[in-house]
């Protein structure tokens, strides 16, 4: 492992860089795209540069109700991600502990985890027909959710309770700490980066989540269906311009989330750990 | 140590529990029941039959997808599995500082967070037919005609599915590996092993479980695909779930849930075989 690089170092640098390429090349593509000129195509050349189909993206008869449906996964992901957040992070707390039912529990979340998302959304759009409920984004759709962002909330908490030093938390007790203020001044503080690595989780995975969604969002489209919609109807850059603004919104989010955590290490390493001095 | 009592234990347990209990085991129990209910062009009937079941197996079409969905999931296994321990491998072993290897790695998670409908949208531009792989090809004098067989076809499928799920190989392989202790490689070598001999006799083997773990991501995720076969082969191809959509659109409702019913055992089978090679939860 140590001298001169070899050829093999080369040889998969070069597999790397193109893969990189693979990932990134097409999103880039679309995003060089959007911007279009009003006369120019899905395709390259270019004819000009505008927002054009960005304007067009807001007027409500061109492309369906994308306001809307933006406005509805929003307030999916972050309720997905609340709950993912407490969910996991509490039942980590109660696998640490074996309790009668654990490996049940346990199983389930790996079942939910592979079970296809689309019997997941079929079974839950049955279960309304049949009880003649009506599936609507913010009950059925919210749950089917809350299947696929919990499962890897679970894993990850387990991941990082398993590193989790437990001298923290006796050291709290023996200084007196109930449990409860145990959890909120010292578990939670020294977990913080963990706890908003699981949003990040919670949020992405539901906001961009089609299959679940198909047939439990009911009468008002999430925004995944609603793009899925328009590429069946729409032949216009307003497409790409709507997958800029989707992707944006992504990368805003994993900013923020990738900020916060450097934020909270630099802080740390400033004043060591803030174990027990949040107020 | 003071015990926590059960109950505190229960309950912090119990939304994650509800939540599966209620969304995931009482749908798919709802699956089963009505995969024996009768039906016709408006209403599902309770009843128990078998003809669901009956209808599915016995048409030529259903085993021709099953197969074309099996074959799907085994062509995306073999590629993401080369390509994800390829570039696990080179981050792992050839990355030498920890910053880098942080960095690249999140170059490679970073479009797992971003829609994958829109993902394959992006291969529009690419592939179409006036799209840059044929403009090029052609101003490179090595096509007369553009190439049809880009966009829409089975190669398009593949093509999408290593796209946007490698990400599932990459990181479980580069988590194993990043757990083999390196002495062990240094040891191989001085014991006289060449390095494909240390690759394929050290390093794969202890890959087994990050393998294994990417693969039941792969193989479940391709099996249960509809949007990407039918986006990207333009109605072309079909897969077993593209098969139940379709049945559901046609309020079907009933043959849709004994399709859903075989397509879950298989997956189930295929995951309970894959996971003898592995203990899921040793490797978080």
């Amino acid at each position: 492992m140590h001298g001169r690089r070899g050829p093999a170092f080369w040889l998969l640098a070069g597999f790397f860089g193109l893969f990189v390429l693979f990932l990134y090349g097409p999103t880039l593509t679309i995003l060089v795209l959007s911007f279009q000129g009003p006369t120019g195509g899905l395709t390259f050349p270019m004819q000009g540069v505008s927002m054009h189909w960005f304007g067009n993206l807001f007027e409500k008869q061109m492309v369906g109700d994308f306001a809307g449906s933006f406005e509805r996964s929003m307030a999916l992901g972050v309720a997905a991600m609340l709950v993912t957040v407490v969910a996991s992070f509490s039942a980590g707390l109660a696998f640490r502990t074996r309790f009668r039912g654990s490996a049940t529990v346990f199983y389930l979340a790996i079942a939910s985890l592979i079970v296809p998302s689309v019997l997941v959304s079929l079974g839950i759009g049955l279960l309304f027909r049949v009880l003649g409920w009506d599936p609507a984004w913010y009950s059925s759709a919210f749950g089917a959710h809350l299947t696929w962002t919990l499962p890897f909330g679970l894993l990850i908490m387990f991941a990082v309770f398993n590193r989790f030093d437990r001298r923290y938390e006796e050291a709290a007790r023996d200084l007196g700490a109930t449990s409860w203020q145990t959890i909120r001044h010292v578990v939670v503080p020294i977990l913080l980066p963990s706890l908003i690595g699981v949003g990040l989780f919670g949020f992405t995975l539901s906001y961009d989540e089609f299959a679940r969604s198909l047939y439990t969002s009911g009468t008002f489209n999430t925004l995944p269906l609603e793009i899925y919609g328009m590429t069946t109807n729409v032949t216009t850059p307003v497409l790409y311009a709507l997958g800029t603004v989707t992707t944006a919104v992504s990368f805003l989010v994993i900013g923020i989330a990738l900020v916060s955590v450097i934020a909270l290490r630099r802080r740390r390493e400033r004043h060591g750990s803030d174990a027990g001095k949040a107020a | 140590m003071k015990r926590v009592s059960a109950w505190v234990t229960y309950l912090q347990v119990a939304p994650l529990a509800l939540v599966f209990l209620l969304f995931l085991v009482v749908p798919i129990a709802t699956i089963v029941v009505v995969s024996f209910f009768d039906y016709n062009t408006t209403q599902i009937i309770p009843d128990f039959l078998l003809q669901n079941y009956e209808e599915l197996l016995l048409s030529p079409v259903t085993w021709r997808t099953y197969l074309q969905t099996i074959e799907f999931a085994a062509i995306t296994w073999v590629l993401t599995l080369l390509i994800g321990f390829a570039v696990a491998y080179f981050l792992a072993f050839h990355v030498r500082s920890a910053t880098w290897q942080t960095v690249l790695f999140l170059v490679c998670t970073i479009p797992f967070w971003t829609s994958n409908v829109i993902r394959m949208i992006s291969w529009i531009p690419f592939l179409g037919r006036n799209g840059l792989a044929n403009t090029t090809l052609l101003q490179l004098g090595l096509i007369r005609e553009p190439l049809e067989f880009l966009l829409f076809s089975d190669f398009a499928v593949v093509l999408a599915y290593v796209h946007l799920y490698t990400l599932f190989m990459v990181v479980p392989i580069f988590n194993s590996m990043m757990r083999i202790d390196r002495s062990l490689l240094e040891a191989a070598r001085d014991a006289g092993a060449t390095g494909r001999q240390t690759l394929w006799n050290v390093i794969v083997p202890l890959c087994k479980p990050g393998i294994a773990i990417g693969s039941i991501f792969i193989v479940t995720i391709v099996m249960g695909d509809f949007v990407t076969v039918r986006m990207m082969s333009g109605g072309q191809s079909a897969s077993v779930s593209l098969m139940m959509v379709n049945a559901m659109s046609l309020l079907q409702y009933p043959a849709a849930a004994a399709n859903a019913v075989v397509l879950l055992l298989l997956v189930l089978f295929t995951v309970a075989a894959m996971m003898r090679m592995v203990d899921i939860r040793k490797e978080l």
